[in-house]
């Protein structure tokens, strides 16, 4: 009985904290930079996790009470594929430089993550963590597991480098002069997986779609070429 | 809408099924989103509007269904102290240049693609 309130109570922590997060970020539309500093995927966790350690509950009860919206997140994944059919006439004319620039994000990503790592002073440890850093969290903890990191290290890294490409994403595009929703879409959801795909959407359809391509892509060819180069070079 | 919902479960199931029978390293989800645009690309008919309505409505919640995975993250405890500096770097610098250098270079070759075909004509 009291098990049933406590998940519900847990449900409605993400729920409201959301709500808050989302007034606060529509309501600062008109500076730009705090407006892309107080997108609801950074506000909102902060806004649980405070709640979490105040309340002394663990991130383990919290997760399984909200084992609904992961479950969601599965099938919001699939419906990526309604975007991608709408807008695919724009993107089967664009087929080479879409490939190579997916080829291109999807390695240098993994090559730039270990020379900043390395620099740092990352441990081997670290650095097999970081490597699957831009792909979609659950091919990444496969990747993760494939080449021996640590999952719960690599999952933490996957989610705040999406979060990171989705808040500060944007403000870079415009700092480069890059207007085109094609680039825009395509760069967030290569570099920045899911989360930088909610946040393509919120820009358009099209930004949307052509995220949802590069997310999906990119999961595959690091999933293909990853454990080789790891196998190669690290061990 | 509701049949829209009822499509997207179906092959969200299919797709589940798909990589527990062949152990491929994939996500079920991902899957089923291929599978999904198969059908809709090969089947030539008109986007069924109860089908659309329920995806946009999904997508439109998508940063709502990340929150609890974004919260793991204060609370991981795997980290060892030295390790901080690092992890925090990747997570920031290398995201920032990874994006800087995947779009100038795309931009590039748009901007050359547009040109030849131009040349073409």
């Amino acid at each position: 009985m009291i098990e049933a309130v406590n998940i519900t109570l847990l449900l409605i922590l993400t729920f409201a904290a959301f709500s808050v997060a989302f007034w606060l970020y529509s309501s600062s539309k008109s500076r730009p930079i705090i407006h892309s500093l107080s997108h609801p995927l950074v506000t909102a966790p902060l806004i649980v996790s405070t709640v979490l350690f105040c309340t002394d509950i663990n991130y383990q009860q919290y997760r399984e009470a909200n084992q609904p919206l992961f479950f969601l997140l599965g099938t919001a994944t699939v419906a990526l594929a309604i975007p991608l059919h709408q807008q695919f006439h724009n993107i089967r004319s664009l087929a080479k430089p879409l490939l190579v620039t997916l080829l291109f994000g999807a390695s240098f990503a993994v090559i730039i993550a270990l020379i900043t790592a390395w620099l740092l002073g990352a441990s081997m440890d670290t650095l097999i963590s970081v490597t699957p850093k831009s792909v979609t969290t659950p091919i990444a903890l496969g990747i993760a597991e494939k080449i021996g990191g640590q999952p719960s290290l690599t999952a933490g890294i996957v989610v705040f480098t999406g979060v990171v490409g989705a808040i500060f994403g944007p403000v870079l595009f415009h700092r480069m002069g890059i207007r085109d929703d094609r680039i825009k879409g395509f760069v967030l959801g290569i570099c920045a997986h899911g989360v930088g795909t909610a946040r393509a959407f919120e820009i358009s359809g099209k930004c949307g779609a052509f995220a949802s391509l590069g997310l999906g892509l990119t999961g595959a060819v690091t999933a293909i070429i990853l454990p080789w180069l790891v196998i190669s070079f690290l061990k | 809408m509701l049949r829209g919902l009822l499509t997207l479960l179906l092959f969200q199931g299919i797709g589940e099924a798909a990589v527990y029978f062949s152990g491929a390293p994939i996500p079920g989800p991902v899957v089923g989103m291929l599978l999904l645009f198969l059908a809709l690309q090969l089947s030539r008919i008109e986007l069924p509007v109860w089908l659309g309505e329920a995806g946009h409505f999904l997508i439109r919640w998508l940063s709502l269904m990340f929150i609890p995975a974004c919260v793991g993250f204060f609370f991981l405890s795997s980290i060892e102290t030295n390790q901080w500096l690092a992890v925090a770097g990747v997570i920031l610098l290398a995201t920032l240049i990874t994006m800087m250098a995947t779009a100038f270079l795309m931009a590039l070759l748009l901007k050359k693609s547009l040109k030849s075909e131009a040349d073409n004509q």
